[in-house]
């Protein structure tokens, strides 16, 4: 099939960057939305020209790496995917496409639809470590934990960082990604220290970066790859008050 | 008092506060719109219970003290939902930056988009209506404590029945997302909430809605007259 591309271009961190339109001839429906653009990169270097540049890594949608807005919608309109894991058989000849980086001012765009997302790194980072001597690994049935519980907290943990919740959100926001990181620690008994210290530093930072501030339409879960529910940024709400209007401690 | 302040130095303690002002009001539109529907009891029944908010509190409060006391509540809780309003669409504008060349919203809904003008609408309205049936400094009719009188004549000019139509139209949205958002901030997220969020938050809406709408149209189709 051929398509019409308008792909966001942008030399660096300081360029003003501008859309430029390509199109891409013969591609094969089979071919993954990244093959394509790999496919369309061939050319341009052939044509002696700068190739987009976009981020991936493991292209099956675990690492979280390809970040990009694709006709509005980060990973594209497809429910619970990454863009990786887009077929170009969703598309059909003649499509026109917009490929935009995600937007936010804590994701600065380095180069085309590349964005730095070190601010989800550091929120992590706030969340520190528990300081507890582990010892040898136990058991891994050494603490009984409620089934509820054990899948609440996995599927929080799914979340891999990709930052489309932000991109999404018309605030860019980041409650959703931050509530998916403090609950899977927090549901878990082992996550129970530092719990509350956990959510003020880490909610913190958050705002620190400068993400905006949630206004719960909810179009950070329809865009998460792992469809991770709004229920977590409820819950890290009711951690956040616990701690400032209770004083609720755990050390 | 200092752990209300440090929440309140957080975003999401700046929605807390919106979502506990924003409770205080919608209940405070429950007690305004069920007040009004005795106007179907007529003018008599309706004027005398105009008077007897003024005289609420009796004999612990004298004259005009708990109506304004309650008047300094609701004054605390507009200007703190709407300074709260203010600082987080300035903070979530500036987070944005550089805008997207498409942008797809149908992922959310029409009233979730609208909270911000709509609350621009509302505030509007707020300010119209107390010049208009409390103050009266807009009503060209308008006799001191003939509160029947009062809002029969007004709605009798479709454009003004127009405007209060409207005006409820946007609180009914903003009473939809803005209940539904409540439940969300202050984590009230048992399982039955949960399931009843979305019906109730419509529930409450819709309700307001017709209690409150019905009352012009009313006047308008002359079921309520002088
Ligand atoms: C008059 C000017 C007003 C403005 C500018 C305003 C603005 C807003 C905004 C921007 C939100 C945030 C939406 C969200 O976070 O989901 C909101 C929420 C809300 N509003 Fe208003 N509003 C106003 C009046 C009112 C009135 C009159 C009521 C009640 C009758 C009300 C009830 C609520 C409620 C319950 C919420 C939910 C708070 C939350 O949990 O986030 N608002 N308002
Ligand atoms: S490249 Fe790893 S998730 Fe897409």
């Amino acid at each position: 099939m051929n398509l019409t591309l308008h792909v966001w271009r942008q030399a660096g961190p300081n360029d003003k960057g501008r859309f430029e339109k390509y199109e891409a001839r013969d591609i094969s429906e089979h071919a993954s939305f990244l093959e394509m653009l790999d496919i369309l990169n061939e050319e341009l270097v052939e044509k002696g020209q700068e190739p987009i540049a976009f981020e991936h890594d493991c292209r099956e949608g675990i690492c979280g790496s390809c970040g990009m807005v694709i006709n509005g919608v980060p990973h594209s309109k497809q429910k619970a995917i990454t863009s990786c894991q887009l077929h170009m058989r969703s598309f059909k000849d003649g499509d026109e496409i917009w490929i935009e980086p995600f937007r936010a001012t804590a994701f600065p765009v380095l180069k085309d639809l590349v964005v730095d997302r070190s601010a989800f790194d550091r929120i992590i980072q706030k969340g520190g470590y528990v300081s507890v001597r582990t010892g040898n690994a136990v058991d891994a049935n050494a603490t009984p934990i409620p089934k509820t519980d054990a899948d609440a907290a996995f599927d929080a943990a799914t979340c891999i960082g990709c930052g489309a919740c932000v991109a999404a959100c018309p605030n860019a926001s980041a409650m959703l990604f931050t509530s998916a990181k403090v609950s899977h620690l927090g549901l878990l008994p082992q996550g129970q220290p530092e719990r509350y210290k956990r959510v003020e530093a880490m909610v913190a930072q958050m705002d620190q970066e400068g993400f905006g501030s949630c206004t719960n339409h909810g179009a950070c879960q329809n865009a998460c790859p792992k469809s991770i529910s709004i229920e977590y940024i409820a819950r890290m709400n009711r951690d956040l008050m616990k701690a400032k209007l209770l004083g609720s401690k755990d050390d | 008092m200092r752990g209300v302040l440090a929440l309140y130095q957080s975003t999401i303690g700046k929605k807390v506060v919106m979502a506990v002002t924003g409770l205080m009001l919608v209940g405070f539109i429950l007690g305004h719109m069920a007040g009004n529907l005795k106007i179907y009891q007529g003018a008599e029944k309706y004027d005398a219970y105009a008077a007897g908010l003024r005289e609420l509190g009796k004999p612990l409060l004298g004259h005009y003290q708990a109506i304004w006391l309650a008047r300094l509540g609701l004054l605390a809780a507009v200007g703190l939902h709407i300074w709260s309003a203010l600082s987080l669409t300035s903070a979530s504008r500036k987070a944005r930056g550089t805008g997207y060349k498409k942008f797809d919203d149908v992922s959310m809904s029409y009233a979730s988009r609208t909270m911000r003008w709509g609350g621009v609408i509302l505030l509007a309205f707020i300010v119209y209506h107390l010049l208009h049936l409390t103050v009266g400094t807009v009503h060209r009719e308008f006799e001191y404590g003939a509160v029947y009188q009062n809002v029969v004549l007004a709605f009798q000019r479709w454009p003004v029945s127009v405007v209060y139509i409207v005006a409820n139209l946007a609180l009914a949205m903003h009473l939809y997302h803005g209940i539904w958002s409540m439940t969300q901030t202050l984590s009230l997220t048992n399982n039955t909430i949960l399931r009843v969020r979305r019906p109730l938050a419509a529930g409450i809406a819709l309700v307001v809605l017709a209690g409150n709408i019905s009352i012009p149209l009313s006047v308008m189709l002359g079921v309520i007259s002088l």
